[in-house]
């Protein structure tokens, strides 16, 4: 069974329709890149995912959680989703340590000699074992981030959704954040990606999904989109992204 | 008759402070407890909640805090509840500290970062759990100032309620003073006693200012 199934999917804000009839699956351990224009509706199509917006129509199914545009189930939906946005959003009273240990302390339960296990391995994963005690403020945006990733990881959530998450990097910070995404993708990690970062798509997603207009306007094999695409609106999309 | 201002009439103005104080002290505890409420309610996601809020804040905003006394006084006794002035003078207080403590403090909640509700949403949280872990700890910081700068302003507002007959510090003044005739040394005793009473809860406030925005840095 895919771990996200998303079907006949549309979005509207207001009267503007964003989402047009979005189809997409995401097998265990697949790694997935979106791609395309800012306003394409990417952003978008992640947060529905886990339902931080809701849909109009069409069906969302993630590990065997279903969500509809009633909104029910939503919590237990997200416990198996963890998102990292562009900014790092870490909670600014905890340390780093607490950051982590917060959403598995208080929504799954666990105890704190666990929860504490749990963010120690989180830290470590994103290579910041030593930064237990540490202030977010106190960070570089790359660390930031990465923390913002090990708290999501602490949830042990079956799949990660990542929106634009280097885009508010220098690019030496960049690299650290992608490398981290890399071993997560090396790991196992199921996970969906929005990206401008080309290179990094063609190596790590197994598919690569380039979104147009509010619709899935191409997909395929990350080598084979980025080798040979199809469409007139993805070969100028890669001409002008890449250069 | 003339009397003197002497160490008499000196102890029975800051004697008359106790209740400024419990005054202060029983507003603040009522007024806090309903303008939190008010304050959840306002920031709340059922608009019939919010608008109830801030109606609420409008209503009390909008009426003089004299009336408010005057209603709590005659309305209680008129409602055939026989009770101490210093009782009604709280509850007319108390309402109006929730409304600007609830405003105070409804405008502290909306300053936290949308992205730490989105954040915190994310991690499944409820919404109750995103208030009490994320949300108003980060809200308390910002609203320290306002708070302690409310609360002073409500330790000199409750001379109001000496009309009701309360002798509190500014009514103690007025009746030595009656009395003596000696303005300066009356007023300037009173002065000083509002004054005493104020600056240790703005030092304090400094102080907790401090510690608390050393905390996430330190
Ligand atoms: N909360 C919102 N309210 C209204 N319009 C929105 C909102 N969020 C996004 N949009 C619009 O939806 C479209 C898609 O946005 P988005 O999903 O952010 O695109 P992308 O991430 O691909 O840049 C854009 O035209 C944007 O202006
Ligand atoms: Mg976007």
């Amino acid at each position: 069974m895919p771990v996200v199934q998303v079907e006949g999917v549309r979005k509207s804000f207001g009267a503007v329709e964003v989402l047009k009839g979005i189809d997409l699956t995401v097998e265990r351990g697949e790694v997935i890149a979106i791609i395309g224009r800012s306003g394409s509706g990417k952003s978008t199509l992640l947060r529905c995912i886990n339902g931080l917006e809701g849909i109009q129509a069409g069906r969302i199914e993630v590990s065997g959680h279903k969500l509809d545009a009633s909104g029910r189930g939503l919590r237990e939906l997200r416990k198996d989703v963890g998102i990292v946005f562009q900014s790092y959003n870490l909670f600014p009273h905890l340390r780093v340590g607490e950051n982590i240990m917060l959403a598995p302390r208080v929504v799954l339960g666990v105890g704190r000699a666990e929860a504490r296990q749990r963010a120690e391995e989180a830290l470590a994963e994103v290579g910041l074992g030593e930064r237990f005690d540490a202030w977010p403020d106190n960070l570089s945006g790359g660390q930031q981030q990465r923390v913002a990733i090990a708290r999501s990881l602490a949830m042990k959530p079956k799949v990660m959704l990542f929106d634009e998450v280097t885009s508010a990097l220098d690019p030496e910070l960049t690299g650290e954040v992608l490398a981290t995404m890399e071993r997560l993708a090396e790991h196992g990690m199921t996970m969906l990606l929005v990206t401008h970062e080309m290179g990094f798509a063609r190596r790590v997603a197994t598919q690569t999904i380039f979104m147009h207009q509010g619709k899935v306007w191409e997909v395929g094999p990350s080598e084979q989109l980025f080798g040979a695409p199809q469409t007139p609106e993805l070969r100028q999309f890669l001409g002008t992204g890449l250069k | 008759m003339i009397r003197t201002f002497s160490e008499s009439e000196f102890l029975f103005i800051v004697a008359s402070a106790r209740w400024t104080l419990l005054l202060t002290l029983l507003s603040l505890l009522l007024g806090g407890l309903l303008g939190f409420i008010v304050a959840l309610a306002r920031t709340s996601q059922l608009a019939p909640l919010r608008m109830l809020a801030a109606g609420w804040i409008g209503m009390i905003q909008g009426i003089p805090v004299l009336m408010l006394l005057f209603l709590s006084y005659y309305g209680l006794s008129m409602g055939g509840i026989d009770m101490p002035p210093i009782v009604a003078a709280s509850v007319s207080m108390a309402l109006y500290a929730s409304a600007y403590l609830g405003e105070i403090w409804r405008g502290s909640i909306q300053s936290v970062a949308w992205q730490q509700w989105e954040a915190s949403a994310a991690l499944a949280m409820s919404r109750a759990q995103q208030y009490r872990y994320v949300v108003l700890p980060q809200a308390v910081r910002i609203a320290v100032a306002p708070t302690v700068g409310f609360i002073v302003q409500l330790v000199k507002n409750t001379s109001i309620v000496s009309i009701i007959g309360v002798v509190e510090l500014a009514r103690a003044g007025n009746l030595v003073n009656n009395a003596t005739f000696a303005p300066f040394k009356v007023f300037g005793t009173v002065a000083a006693t509002y004054f005493i009473i104020c600056w240790p809860i703005s030092l304090l406030a400094r102080r907790l200012e401090g510690r608390l925005n050393a905390r996430r840095s330190g």
